[in-house]
């Protein structure tokens, strides 16, 4: 897969929280570790509830948690051209 | 060195694996115990319903015992339970393979139309139609792997 026009902090925050791991970050979020490490990495793109639901856990913002980058956002470019 | 944890891409190849085992060994039972001695057997419609009927039980009892065996040796390499329910992830992974899965299953029914349109043998198109519920099973179970190994995107 290509790289994501998403990415996320969640790596840092999780350190920032007394070295959270991610079993316990996919214990409070209701979803499986492996979901966690595909996020992540990037392979997958959480739904919009999940998003918000990472982002209170870590106490901050979305915009905190994820970043979107409009030139890496293949669907985008493709229309603008 | 990475952690190791339970990964369904592991359980859906070990179950891929098991099934195409499990199905090789009982195909090459029935033609060893029936068609190899009498090919015309493969005209009675009779013989192609039995030898379905018989099979869905063992694969249902066979994918059972799998599970199982599975789900201990998970828990001796990994240490982790087995999730006991799927999350957002796995039901779109669930999903994207299914609309491929249905997809092939549809070109093999149409295979097998074309089959009996041409002049076939009845038993062509039944093989076809019993092939495509496991074919479209292994394709679907291949997707699934492919997607949780290189990651899935909505839309």
């Amino acid at each position: 897969m290509g790289k994501s026009s998403i990415s996320n902090n969640i790596r840092r925050l999780r350190f920032n929280a007394n070295e959270m791991t991610q079993q316990e970050l996919a214990d409070k979020t209701g979803v499986s570790r492996q979901t966690i490490v595909a996020i992540e990495k990037g392979n997958y793109s959480p739904s919009l509830e999940l998003a918000f639901r990472i982002a209170y856990i870590f106490q901050t913002s979305l915009s905190e948690v994820f970043m979107y980058d409009p030139d890496k956002d293949k669907l985008r470019n493709k229309k603008l051209k | 060195m990475e952690e190791k944890m339970y990964r369904r891409e592991n359980r859906i190849l070990f179950s891929l694996i098991t099934t195409v085992i499990i199905l090789g060994i009982y195909a090459l039972y029935i033609y060893n115990n029936y068609i190899d001695s009498n090919p015309e057997i493969l005209n009675d419609l009779k013989f192609w319903g039995k030898t379905f009927i018989i099979l869905v039980p063992i694969m249902i009892v066979a994918q059972i015992i799998l599970h199982i065996i599975f789900a201990i040796i998970n828990k001796i390499i990994t240490n982790e339970d087995m999730p006991t329910s799927e999350d957002e992830m796995d039901k779109l992974i669930e999903l994207k393979s299914l609309r491929i899965s249905r997809w092939v299953q549809s070109l093999i029914f149409f295979l097998a139309m074309g089959a009996i349109t041409i002049g076939m043998h009845i038993w062509v198109m039944f093989v076809l139609l019993i092939s495509s519920c496991f074919i479209s099973s292994i394709v679907e179970s291949i997707a699934q792997i492919y997607f949780y190994k290189r990651g899935i995107k909505h839309g």
